[in-house]
């Protein structure tokens, strides 16, 4: 229940919603790309969650339908309820939205410029690199764990398999991963 | 401009039809969102989907997020691009938040414990993927394939490993890598 999670003040609230306002900036490839720094603010820094219910925050918002970013929301709930969720998901989408917009309507004729494929060019390799750490970050705390390093592993093998040889659907592979790990193979 | 395509008559039925695919979104919506956009309603061409596919990657923010935004504002304005935001994040938030709070309830269960990891594993499976999945894209950039490996790599252990800051390491190393591709491109 959120009302035995520890309530924020509200300097924390704002701490906590101005430094997701900066990762929205910075969320260049998605939210999920800023997820490292978010946990190393709430779990390593602030100490508001553990790392098993930042896990579990994502793992909730990728089975539940619509966009992934809502794992914010679900991260914020888990730290403060209600205006926890408030501040993460204000946080991590009131920054990027008027920057899209402002730019949008800027630039509807600039995207051939050099900069601009210079922009896009050079940062496309270092997002592939944060969604890579992305996962790392996401599957660490269970390879660190001997009992359940070999089925994460596991899991993890099949999962890249399937998602990048066949057009299976995401939901069937996080249903098997719920079934697995329910039966202790996780 | 193509051929005159249909658009939405009004923001209201933009968000019915943003909070539908929405709906239909598990792991990510913007297959989804091709379907619905560019085959069954046709407000958008193929090309035109791909345009705005890659101007929202190249903003920062949620991909889906951002070209609902551009979508919305393009039709009509403030209002459009608030129709589609809630239409993309009103009720799978309520979903989403339901399922966190029968989470909470029930996370002593170890079997409820148990499922959360596993599908923590494959959540960690599906974003790697998708990095699998986008490097394709890697095979025209102005730094080769060595530099692309050598920044994805970078940025992989300054975050995955060391667990720098992504501030800095986007700002050096993003400062960096787009310098050599503006050196590496044609004037």
């Amino acid at each position: 229940m959120a009302l035995l999670h520890p309530a924020l003040g509200l300097p924390e609230l704002l701490g906590l919603m101005l430094h997701f306002m900066v990762l929205s900036l910075l969320a260049v490839g998605g939210a999920i790309t800023t997820a490292p720094d978010m946990q190393r603010y709430v779990v390593m820094q602030n100490h508001w969650i553990t790392d098993a219910q930042f896990s579990a925050s994502i793992a909730i918002a990728q089975a539940a339908p619509g966009p992934n970013v809502l794992f914010v929301a679900v991260i914020g709930w888990n730290i403060a309820g209600p205006w926890g969720a408030l501040a993460t998901l204000v946080g991590s989408l009131l920054p990027s939205s008027l920057l899209t917009l402002w730019v949008m309507r800027w630039s509807e004729a600039r995207t051939q410029t050099r900069a601009m494929r210079a922009f896009k060019d050079g940062m496309a390799p270092l997002t592939l690199g944060l969604l890579a750490a992305t996962g790392w970050v996401l599957i660490e705390p269970l390879v660190r764990e001997p009992a359940q390093r070999a089925g994460a592993l596991v899991l993890l093998g099949i999962t890249l398999l399937l998602m990048t040889r066949s057009k299976i659907s995401p939901i069937w592979l996080v249903a098997l991963g719920a079934v697995l790990g329910a039966f202790g193979v996780v | 401009m193509s051929p005159v395509l249909p658009a939405p008559a009004n923001p209201r039925e933009l968000f019915w039809a943003c909070n539908a695919l929405a709906l239909q979104g598990f792991g990510g919506v913007l297959a989804v969102a091709q379907r619905e956009l560019v085959e069954r309603k046709g407000w958008l061409s193929r090309e035109q989907f791909l345009e705005l596919i890659s101007i929202s990657q190249i903003l920062p923010g949620p991909n889906i997020v951002n070209l609902g935004l551009i979508l919305g504002d393009r039709y009509f304005g403030v209002r459009g691009a608030i129709a589609a935001l809630a239409g993309l994040l009103g009720a799978p938030l309520l979903i989403v938040l339901a399922l966190a709070v029968l989470y909470a309830e029930f996370a002593h269960l170890p079997m409820v414990a148990g499922a959360l990891r596993g599908m923590g594993a494959v959540a960690a499976g599906l974003v790697m993927a998708t990095a699998f999945k986008l490097s394709s894209a890697l095979r025209a950039n102005p730094l080769g394939l060595p530099g692309c490996a050598a920044v994805a790599g970078m940025a992989f252990v300054a975050i995955g490993l060391l667990r720098w800051p992504l501030v800095a390491v986007l700002l050096l190393l993003g400062a960096g890598a787009v310098g050599a591709a503006w050196k590496n491109l044609p004037r």
